[in-house]
């Protein structure tokens, strides 16, 4: 099947650069015939490419053969996809009611403190996101912070400077 | 199979890795080598043994030492002194009690494990580890013994009711979606755990995931499925790796695909994942998911059992259920009723969570008092404060206060108390805990994760979060109650879907049972439980104030001022009651008024 593409695509877009766009056509090209593409095929690019941008929307609906709506549709319902690029690292806050009576609030206040920025937002130099999540599962740990993909448990306010230290070099 | 003098199993759950089990293990068995044991101890990855509270921690086998604090430097003497002389490293062993398999298997005298029965034992991912503690012997009896109508029988008579929280009989449901005179007929297993506080589904999928494909494949033959689908949260990578690991070596074994263990039955399955809607936990909105579509619940009937994935009948049940559908065609369905109460039979697994003292996974028999669950098998109150309340049912489930200790638990006195079985979260919330700060937590959650399609659960959770977000700001006005009295009730009875109508659950339990909180808030302006920030201030007492300036450097606002070794104030302007400075005060010299 010829490979579609949409109109108007920015120059620092994924779908312009070859090495990403090679990564991009793999994974459509995995699940193409697959009932329920586009949840799969959304998911491989969260996690690859890091975020999926107004255009690669358009590229997925093109080459799954659905209305852009439709995909647009899935990303906008599911927390974990999102439209532009986070920082180089994220930083995880569980809102599990464990670590919300364990003290999160407390401990989310500290993080702004630190970085400066605030939930939702990436410091200024692209290095550090910081994001709420839903339960982690770790609820024994209780308050639990996750740092990239590396689990932090019992977290106090005083020592958060330190875990985040390593990645703000 | 090839035999070992000994096994070491090192805990590779989350939080063990985190704390460096990978490296452990690499060093072990670079000792290992290094000593020639390598052919005679087999080091095995499992789920969590015990607390994690100090891993990475291990167990040999066959004396069942438990060894926990152990760092990749460690090895060596542990390999020269436990492998090599035989002698225990003492420093290493868990304290109090030695470790055994009935300190795993029964913490609590009340506890009784059939779901969790093969975690933290076995290598999950190894499918002979599983075949080894009569892993897959349910489905050849299955197989080769029993027809499909006598499946069915079984599971109902042993009267497991659905354990995602619903608690619709599991048997009657497989009954109603093999009835359905259309084919394809598919599974789904809903490992879509989103209740904050709840881990049990995880822990059964990342340390015994055969378990649930074998209660799958169970399933399937007794309805006339052909394909299954796991639904699992992206939240858990580690529970879709080692279930992907699970379905690729039970394929290669001949117990997932065409003509299963030569009976003319075929059955595969596969995983798909989510990606953070909580309401993917509700059945058709899972299926919708599934079907790649926005998580969106549709009105029932059509039921899925008519009408499911790819408009086919298609039976849901939740991790849990499945799982325990082995051991009932093992042990049969009269052991298995054997446990529990009239109504309720068999065990739930439940987490433990909040501020009690032994917070993790138990398994009891339904019909447990709250009491015995929290002060028994969870070791009562942390740091042996007061009991004010325990939520259970996650954020559709209520909030019960002490009155309600001697509840037992089951899905019809829970529901009748207003809280709900839900899937398991348990947080026991201790007496600094303000509940109408939780009613709060709990809408802001719901209305959140509210999937917006109708308008009762979209607007009317909103609604209700602001009016709580007033309250907790200390703007409450009189007739706040009775319009959130109101909302409950509306929202409960026009809701499409389960969110929806449970989501006032929280607010309705807490409106009922502690009003006297609410009440404080609105008209005295004040929060008993000094955790609402507006109605709170912080202040040092002089006499017991340092001056060691901890609190003035930590302070994000720089709202403490005093001098080096005198007296600190803090500005109550400026402070914006984050908590900071008590947390990091050694002296207790900050209260809160």
């Amino acid at each position: 099947m010829a490979v579609l593409t949409p109109v108007a695509i920015s120059t620092n877009d994924p779908l312009q650069m070859p090495e990403k766009k090679v990564v991009i056509d793999q994974i459509l090209e995995k699940n193409r015939n697959t009932p329920g593409a586009v949840m799969l095929v959304l998911n491989e690019l969260q996690s690859q490419i890091g975020f999926v941008s107004p255009a690669m929307q358009e590229y997925v609906a093109l080459n799954l053969r659905v209305p852009v709506s439709t995909v647009h549709g899935v990303v906008s319902f599911y927390s974990f996809f999102v439209t532009t690029p986070r920082g180089r690292h994220t930083i995880k806050f569980c809102m599990g009611t464990a670590c919300y009576v364990g003290g999160m609030p407390q401990l989310i206040d500290k993080a702004k403190q630190v970085l400066g920025v605030d939930v939702g937002q990436t410091t200024p130099d692209g290095n550090v996101t910081l994001e709420i999540c839903r339960c982690v599962g770790a609820c024994s740990q209780a308050p639990v912070i996750v740092i990239d993909e590396e689990l932090h448990g019992r977290v106090r306010p005083n020592k958060l400077p330190q875990l985040t230290k390593k990645i703000q070099s | 199979m090839k035999y070992y003098r000994t096994h070491v199993l090192v805990c590779a759950d989350p939080e063990c890795i985190k704390r460096g089990a990978h490296e452990v293990i690499d060093s072990l068995q670079d000792e290992l080598v290094a000593q020639g044991l390598i052919d005679e101890v087999q080091v095995l990855e499992t789920s969590r043994i015990g607390g994690c509270s100090d891993g990475p921690e291990m167990v040999v086998y066959p004396e069942g030492v438990h060894y926990s604090g152990l760092t990749p430097d460690d090895m060596p003497y542990i390999v020269e002194e436990h492998l090599l002389k035989g002698r225990i490293a003492k420093k290493f062993v868990v304290p109090d009690v030695p470790f055994t398999d009935e300190e795993l298997r029964a913490p609590s005298a009340k506890e009784v494990r059939i779901v969790l029965k093969n975690c933290g034992q076995i290598d999950p991912e190894n499918i002979e580890d599983y075949l080894a503690v009569d892993g897959y012997m349910a489905l050849a009896k299955v197989l080769t013994e029993m027809t499909p109508d006598e499946v069915i029988d079984t599971v109902t008579r042993s009267g497991l009711r659905g354990r995602g929280g619903a608690g619709f009989s599991v048997g009657k449901k497989w009954q109603i979606t093999r009835n359905v005179q259309d084919w394809p007929k598919y599974l789904t297993c809903n490992a879509d755990e989103g209740d904050p506080g709840a881990f049990m589904n995880r822990r059964v999928l990342e340390g015994d995931p055969h378990s649930v494909i074998e209660g799958m494949i169970i399933s399937a033959y007794a309805i006339g499925a052909s394909y299954g689908y796991v639904y699992c949260r992206a939240e858990y990578p580690i529970a879709v790796r080692t279930l992907n690991i699970a379905i690729q070596q039970a394929r290669a074994l001949g117990l997932l695909g065409e003509n299963i263990l030569g009976s003319g039955f075929s059955y595969d399955m596969e995983v798909r994942m989510g990606a953070g809607a909580f309401v993917c936990g509700e059945e058709t909105a899972l299926i919708a998911s599934v079907e790649g579509k926005r998580g969106e619940p549709r009105p029932r009937p059509p039921f899925p059992a008519v009408k499911g994935v790819w408009s086919k009948p298609t039976n849901n049940n939740n991790v849990e259920s499945y799982a325990n559908v082995p051991q009932i065609i093992l042990g049969g369905p009269d052991w298995y009723a054997s446990f529990g109460t009239e109504k309720s039979k068999g065990t739930k697994t439940f987490a433990l969570a909040g501020d009690v003292k032994r917070s993790g996974l138990v398994e009891v028999p339904l019909g447990i008092s709250l009491r015995d669950l929290v002060y028994d098998v969870g070791g009562g109150i942390k740091d042996d404060k007061g009991y004010k309340a325990i939520q259970i049912g996650g954020p559709m489930g209520g909030c019960l206060p002490i009155e309600y200790l001697d509840l037992p638990v089951d899905y019809e006195s829970l529901t009748s108390a207003g809280a709900m079985m839900g899937s398991g979260g348990v947080v026991v919330m201790d007496d600094e805990t303000c509940m109408v700060d939780i009613a709060r937590y709990f809408m802001d959650f719901t209305q959140d994760e509210s999937c917006g399609k109708c308008t009762p659960c979209r607007v009317g959770t909103r609604r209700i979060l602001e009016i709580l977000n007033r309250i907790c700001a200390g703007e409450g006005k009189d007739g706040d109650i009775e319009t959130l009295e109101m909302l409950c009730r509306e929202i409960k009875a026009t809701s499409l879907c389960g969110l929806g109508q449970g989501a006032p659950n929280p607010v309705e339990s807490t409106l009922k049972h502690f009003r006297h909180e609410y009440e404080a808030h609105i008209y005295e302006k004040r929060c008993p439980s000094k955790v609402c920030r507006a109605l709170i201030r912080y202040e040092i007492l002089t006499d017991i104030c340092t001056g060691c300036t901890v609190c003035a450097r930590n302070c994000p606002t720089n709202a403490i001022t005093g001098e080096r070794r005198k007296p600190h104030v803090i500005d109550p302007d400026t402070c914006v009651r984050c908590g900071i400075c008590m947390q990091v005060c050694n002296f207790n010299a900050i209260e809160i008024r």
